[in-house]
């Protein structure tokens, strides 16, 4: 006789960890994960940890409001056995053109009719916050004192520990490579190991999500493209908010552990699941964040890496049901996924039960891309 | 070698931390590394890659060589970011 699972979720990464708790959490008795490699072996582990909540769609806005809220106090609702270490120290966003800067505006009155603590500073303003930003040619910043960043591989840790003291079971180095579907509804899934029966299988694959979307007879709109970042020594402190640069394309915090961690966005980077470093991204990122940052010259690099953002059409993520009965996905979070995590996973969990969201979450349904209704995301780096 | 000795010098990891981590289930190098920062530091672990990949080997039986090893990540040695700006990297 086959295993039987009461909802399977395929990905280990903070998506699908964090589902599991949720799932258990609400009593759903067997819920498997399933993950091909190790637990934030994905994106997750390769992220740059950033949490903001200036964002210029509402949705996105309020996922990431809601989810530092639950970052604030997931040591102790999680009773994590270690420290997630989240830290509030901000976030700065550069506008360069008046175009931004226009944005900006917009998006400033939406997050502050969120609550969300959002200011805009003029330069010298910008200055006080970073001493060693290069103010140069800059219109204008907007600055959010409790955006901030936390530790990737302790956040999996920790909803994965928690997932598991509730009854969920978690399996590594288990790869998904079929999806059993009967006339349109979901039976079960097929692993390098076995096949399990069950009536729900979420899609939580990041970067593979088409893949498995595949899998089960659907196309999805996601895509994996290749994001770099560096790690340089660390140093005392000396900055404490994330510093965004939509136009040099630049995003640059410093680690609690005092390491700088930096990317840039490639406009041309190709669709592939290639996630080699290269020496190309070395230059243009040292370029950018000499130029914004120039104290942050004499820093040596001590490690580099790639990771895949898994891409949807309108850079905001692709959450529900879809046509097969019992076949959910949580993809296409297009390089904002980590923040989000806390409140999507909780929301998606509503969803797969049946229940009603907190959230309404039609708008992110995979449908709307059928009829054209796209929630565009404007500020992603 | 006892619990107290330091394995990460880097990351300041004794060996007691190790095994610990290594006996609640992380059995590869990446876990190890991406759980604790054991071989993040600055010498990318040189010191440490080999004497934790032995002390899994302790635990599971595997043989050194099935132990996976974590990817070396480019630039080998630290460049400094001036330099790899076209500026460089003359302090100042
Ligand atoms: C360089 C970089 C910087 C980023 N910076 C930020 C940031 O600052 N802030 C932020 O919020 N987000 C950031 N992101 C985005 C963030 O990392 C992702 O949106 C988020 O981690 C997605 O989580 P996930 O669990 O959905 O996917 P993943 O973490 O990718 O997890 C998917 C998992 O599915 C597994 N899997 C795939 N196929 C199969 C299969 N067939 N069977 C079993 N398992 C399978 C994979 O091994 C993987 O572990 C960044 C991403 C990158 C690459």
């Amino acid at each position: 006789m086959a295993r039987t699972a009461d909802v399977v979720i395929i990905g280990g990464g903070v998506m699908g960890c964090a589902l599991a708790y949720h799932l258990a959490k609400k009593g759903v008795k067997r819920v498997l994960v399933l993950e091909k490699q190790y637990l934030a072996s994905g994106a997750t582990g390769r992220c740059g940890a950033g949490v903001r909540q200036q964002w210029g769609s509402e949705m996105n806005a309020w996922l990431a409001r809601e989810s530092v809220k639950r970052f604030e106090r997931m040591n102790e609702e999680l009773e994590f056995r270690g420290d997630i270490e989240f830290k509030q120290k901000g976030y700065l966003l550069l506008a360069y053109t008046e175009a931004q800067w226009d944005q900006f505006k917009q998006n400033v009155a939406l997050q502050q009719g969120l609550d969300i603590p959002v200011t805009m500073v003029d330069p010298q303003g910008a200055k006080e916050i970073v001493p060693h930003l290069n103010t140069e040619g800059l219109i204008g910043a907007t600055y959010c004192p409790t955006d901030g960043h936390a530790n990737p591989f302790l956040v999996t840790q920790a909803y994965a520990d928690a997932a598991k003291r509730l009854g969920a079971k978690i399996e590594t180095f288990t790869e998904v490579t079929g999806i059993v579907v009967e006339k349109g509804v979901v039976r079960g899934v097929v692993t390098n190991r076995e096949t399990i029966e069950t009536p729900v299988v979420v899609n939580c694959a990041g970067a593979h999500a088409a893949v498995i979307g595949r899998m089960a007879g659907l196309e999805l709109p996601v895509y994996a493209e290749r994001h770099q970042a560096l790690v340089t020594e660390p140093v005392e402190p000396v900055q404490d908010p994330m510093v965004i640069s939509f136009y040099h394309r630049l995003y640059c915090q410093q680690t609690p552990h005092g390491s700088f961690i930096m990317g840039v966005n490639d406009p041309n980077e190709p669709e592939s699941f290639n996630i080699q470093s290269s020496w190309q991204f070395l230059e243009d990122v040292a370029r950018q964040a000499v130029t914004l940052l120039p104290p942050l010259r004499k820093l040596r690099v001590v490690r580099q890496w790639g990771g895949l953002y898994d891409m949807s059409p309108d850079a905001n993520p692709v959450l529900g049901k879809t046509e097969v009965e019992g076949f959910f996905v949580a993809a296409g979070f297009s390089g904002h996924g980590f923040m989000i995590a806390p409140m999507t996973s909780q929301i998606l969990a509503e969803v797969v039960l049946g229940e009603e969201p907190v959230m309404p979450i039609e708008k992110l349904e995979l449908d709307r891309f059928r009829h054209g209704d796209f929630v565009m995301e404007p500020s992603v780096v | 070698m006892d619990d107290r000795t330091i394995i990460c010098r880097c990351e300041d990891l004794t060996l007691g931390e190790i095994r610990e981590l290594i006996a609640r289930g992380f059995h590869t190098i990446d876990e190890i590394k991406r759980i604790s920062r054991a071989g993040m530091g600055q010498c990318q672990g040189r010191t440490c890659r080999m004497l934790i990949a032995e002390e899994i080997a302790k635990v599971t039986g595997q043989s050194l060589e099935e132990i996976m090893m974590p990817t070396f990540r480019p630039p080998a040695k630290g460049i400094k970011l001036g330099i790899l700006a076209g500026g460089g990297g003359y302090d100042g």
